[in-house]
């Protein structure tokens, strides 16, 4: 598919990466598939499952976002690290759930 | 594809005193950009916490309280934000290959959708005002409360208005009652639904801000924007606000039967 | 403010201005400083601006000192006393620890360090300023019109419901200051990563650049989420809102993780960088490498990642799962094994080293010795037993004071001791640095180790009442105190006396390594001549250790004497490549 162009003008003028017209429409066109997807899978009881399938079709449309429309596909593996590790770190954020699955586990007699 | 064929030169970048190369000075610019937006998915990544947090605690009263949204305004702004979005990468790659209308033309609609999405947001929170959905002292639950979810009788007093009780230290206002706490619960949903949109509209209105400016600067070749990088900086922003959207509308709008 | 005395090029030569330019001397308008770009500069406007800072801060302290002297305090009212150290906490944490070394000598030194011509982004820097001094301005505004008295915690749902002081005001302050550290985080991550010179590897970085770059991986992944957390408290305060108000269903211990996810790191903030000076000044005057570098440095990455795992040790004694209190603790003993690899390896650099015992090596074993007996009281409340007992006494007040004033401040002055020729231009005057050194030493041991004797006996933070057994060790801790003050003090004597009438500094007055040290002191503003090619790793000290064995020691650059400058070869040296390897032998 990597019919996309590199402009480089020599030393003096910087490197760049053109992404084709194609790719941003394909992108554009399967991020409103997943949201019509998005729609249509809640209005539909699955029960625990909904949140999981919601959360899956929001990561892939971010990760379309990411990669194509912000270009990260094509950037430095230091561009690819600060990308990441915003949404990693998150997941230490969400620890904070550990906290609330576990208080219910044991009663305490009196007080607590 | 006309649009590929035609390469006029990429505009020289300039170089400024502190970098060795443009390459260099492009990648700082792009990486610097990704930082803050990494500070920006820790700003938003606290309110999902909490939003978890309490969606986990309370599940039957956020599911009721969310079907007071109206999710097809919402589905219409995640569509205004995703073309938004695609308008944004068309604009940055237009105006690394030179073509300045097609950047004017591809910004102009990216500001225009966030103006219909800042519409579409007035139009809910207005309703959302009368029905006395904002939370504080006039928060108001009118909808039935389902036997399911209500504790005792719930449902006979769904009526009633409520106030943060400005409680002493150690005494409950005299008309304190349990049951009350199903009202706060949805009224706890509101509070995050208000300040999670709020803050993300905060960041549209700062986007176009940017954007326009950019669109003026472009209009009337203001030497800044000979440079690509601050239309592709710009548009780096853009689509974060898109991301955040991307995760709100289905936890908020569309949260799932449990 | 006037920049006259931070000028030594024209002061004190007697009519003749030395011809070399320098980034002090290059203009001397009120704008060329407000509106500067440099890193140097912004670095002092910073420094000045923390010191202000810090003295409101110590002000608020003695003023808890003077109340606790007695059981039952009549000199201040008990609304005046929460005031007082809420006040203390939030200057010093928020406007003075936080941004203390990092947005000064940070900011001074690490480009320099890297070879560098300034940050990455100048203006941001120069924004990040202004965002400090409008918080700043904003909080002490706050403070003295009317207070705050919920401490530097903000715990809910007190600030947010029950609290008549002015919460709003200082929230917004704090809030805004933290969008300053985070610009100055963004800058060192972008600059460490893309503006070495040519030759300087990851692992030829003194290890200062190692602490800012952990510290600036804490600073923009923790600061914006107790920015959102607090402006939470705000909208809760004015619009009624409820996020984390019990009354309406929300749970103020959310509250307190978000807090600490945040402000347990921001303890690293503070720290990091402070180990970062105490491996240079150790590195310096014991002439060796450092023992194990890339355990050191390492040792960092893994503090600033760890650090984010321990925050729920602050709320054991809270309804947070026991379950989730047995992660927390456990991850909080790991922590200190980094911690402790450090303290290993300062200490053994020093062995057998040719040990040059100077005032910012004083401050630096000061702060090893007082950071491992803050670090080893950690563990007493790290575990989940003890902290029962210990959680809110005097014992968490000792703790965390022997690793922020015992270990920032002291990491603090030792830098400072070891730049300020640098920065300045000028020499400081030894014996007295060396005095105030073991005064601080002194006073700091005298005000804080009582208060772990009184924590242990249950004496509770923050009252302002206590019952009459423990006076003893509270009028020590005040006579303690003030000794601290007399010991802080004389330093910012000697300092600004220095500006006026210290001896010029050379180059390297200490004979040190490091990109820092080529260049004349003050720098010129555009640091580096040419880019320097770095050859060899840091700290490479074996060629100057054999030196000063064999009795050698003129790579130590005399201070010229005022009045004898025009014998000093000006305008500057070229700046001197690190010495390539082939030299060494
Ligand atoms: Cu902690």
């Amino acid at each position: 598919m990597d019919n996309s162009e590199h402009i480089n003008h020599g030393p003096g003028v910087g490197h760049h990466h053109v992404t084709p017209v194609g790719t941003y429409v394909a992108t554009y066109l399967a991020l409103l598939v997943l949201l019509v997807l998005t729609f249509a899978v809640s209005r539909i009881d699955l029960g625990a499952f909904n949140i999981v399938v919601a959360l899956g079709i929001s990561v892939v449309k971010t990760a379309l976002v990411v990669l194509i429309f912000m270009g990260v596909r094509h950037n430095s593996k230091l561009t690819w690290f600060w990308a990441s590790i915003g949404f990693v770190w998150l997941i230490l954020l969400f620890l904070t759930l550990g906290d609330y699955v576990t208080r219910q586990w044991v009663h305490l007699p009196l007080g607590w | 594809m006309s649009l590929e064929l035609q390469h006029p030169a990429v505009a020289p970048q300039r170089l400024s005193h502190q970098f060795e190369q443009i390459d260099q000075q492009n990648e700082i610019y792009i990486v610097g950009m990704w930082t803050f937006l990494v500070t920006e998915i820790m700003f938003f990544g606290a309110l999902f916490v909490a939003l978890t947090v309490y969606r986990s605690v309370y599940p039957d009263a956020f599911e009721q309280a969310h079907s007071a949204l109206n999710v097809w305004l919402g589905l219409t702004n995640t569509f205004i934000l995703l073309t938004s979005s695609f308008t944004a990468a068309m604009a940055v790659r237009s105006k690394m290959l030179g073509q300045r209308v097609l950047t004017l033309l591809f910004l102009g609609i990216t500001i225009v959708c966030a103006f219909g999405f800042l519409g579409v947001k007035y139009v809910e929170y207005s309703a959302e005002f009368r029905e006395h959905h904002f939370p504080g002292p006039n928060f108001q639950w009118s909808q039935t409360v389902s036997p399911s979810t209500a504790q005792g009788d719930l449902a006979a007093n769904s009526q009633v208005a409520l106030g943060v009780p400005k409680i002493g230290v150690n005494e409950f206002p005299a008309n304190y009652q349990p049951q009350q706490l199903e009202l706060h619960k949805r009224e706890l949903f509101f509070s995050l639904y208000f300040v999670m949109t709020g803050l993300h509209g905060f960041h549209v209105i700062i986007g176009i801000l940017v954007l326009s400016t950019l669109w003026l600067l472009i209009y009337f070749n203001h030497p800044t924007v000979d440079d690509y990088m601050p239309v592709e900086l710009a548009g780096l922003y853009w689509h974060f606000v898109d991301i955040v959207w991307i995760f709100l509308y289905p936890l908020v709008y569309l949260i799932g039967k449990q | 403010m006037s920049s006259i005395p931070l000028n030594p090029g024209a002061i004190g030569t007697g009519g003749r201005t030395r011809a070399r330019e320098n980034y002090l001397n290059i203009k001397h308008t009120v704008s060329s400083w407000l509106l500067t770009a440099d890193h140097k500069r912004i670095a002092v406007l910073y420094m000045i601006s923390i010191s202000v800072m810090f003295l409101f801060g110590g002000v608020a302290a003695a003023g808890i000192r003077i109340a606790l002297v007695r059981p039952h305090d009549t000199f201040f009212s008990s609304e005046t006393y929460n005031k007082l150290f809420s006040a203390h906490g939030i200057i010093m944490v928020f406007f003075f620890l936080v941004p203390s070394i990092p947005a000064t000598l940070g900011n001074f030194l690490l480009p320099i360090m890297i070879g560098a011509r300034d940050l990455a982004f100048p203006r941001l820097n120069l924004l990040s300023w202004y965002l400090y001094m409008f918080g700043a301005v904003l909080v002490m505004g706050a403070i003295l019109f009317g207070g705050i008295d919920t401490g530097w915690t903000f715990y809910e749902p007190y600030s947010s419901v029950y609290s008549n002081t002015n919460v709003v005001a200082v929230i917004v302050g704090v809030f805004i200051a933290g969008f300053s550290s985070i610009a100055t985080g963004i800058n060192f991550l972008v600059t460490v990563h893309k503006m070495r010179a040519p030759g300087l590897t990851w692992f030829r970085l003194p290890l200062f650049v190692w602490a800012m770059y952990a510290t600036s991986i804490i600073i923009v992944l923790g600061t914006p989420v107790v920015a959102i957390t607090l402006l939470m408290v705000v909208l809760e305060r004015v619009f009624g809102v409820c996020v984390f108000n019990p009354a309406c269903g929300g749970d103020p211990i959310l509250f307190e993780h978000l807090f600490w996810f945040y402000s347990h790191p921001a303890v690293y903030i503070m720290i990091l960088p402070s180990m970062g000076i105490i491996s240079e000044v150790i590195a310096c005057f014991a002439r060796k490498r450092i023992f194990g570098y890339e355990f050191v440095a390492f040792s960092s990455m893994a503090i600033a990642l760890l650090g984010f795992l321990v925050w729920g040790h602050h709320m054991f004694v809270t309804g947070e799962s026991m379950y989730s209190g047995m992660v927390f603790s456990l991850i909080t003993f790991l922590i200190a094994v980094p911690s402790a690899i450090k303290v290993f390896n300062w200490s053994a650099t020093l062995y057998k080293g040719n040990v040059w015992l100077t005032s910012p090596l004083v401050f630096a074993i000061g702060f090893i010795l007082l950071f491992t007996i803050g670090g080893l009281t950690g563990l007493f409340l790290a575990s989940l037993a003890v902290d029962v007992h210990l959680n809110m006494t005097y014992f968490v007040v000792a703790h965390f004071h022997y690793v922020m004033v015992g270990g920032a401040i002291f990491g603090y002055m030792a830098g400072l001791h070891f730049w300020w020729p640098k920065i300045t231009g000028r020499m400081y005057p030894e014996g007295w640095a060396m005095l105030s050194a073991f005064i601080m030493f002194i006073g700091f041991n005298l005000t804080f180790f009582p208060q772990f004797i009184l924590g242990f006996d249950g004496m509770p933070r923050r009252y302002h009442f206590y019952p009459p057994e423990f006076q003893m060790w509270n009028i020590l801790s005040s006579a303690g105190s003030s000794v601290l003050a007399v010991g802080m003090i004389i330093p910012g004597i000697y300092f600004l006396w220095s500006l006026r009438y210290g001896a010029l500094a050379p180059s390297n007055p200490w004979g040190a390594k490091g990109l820092e040290w080529t260049i004349p002191s003050p720098p010129p503003s555009h640091n580096f001549d040419n880019v320097p090619i770095v050859t060899e790793d840091a700290y490479a000290y074996e060629a100057i250790y054999a030196a000063e064995l064999a009795g050698d020691y003129s790579h130590v650059e005399a201070p010229i004497p005022l009045g004898a400058e025009a014998e000093y070869s000006s305008p500057a040296e070229p700046s001197k490549l690190p010495n390539s390897s082939e030299e060494r032998q």
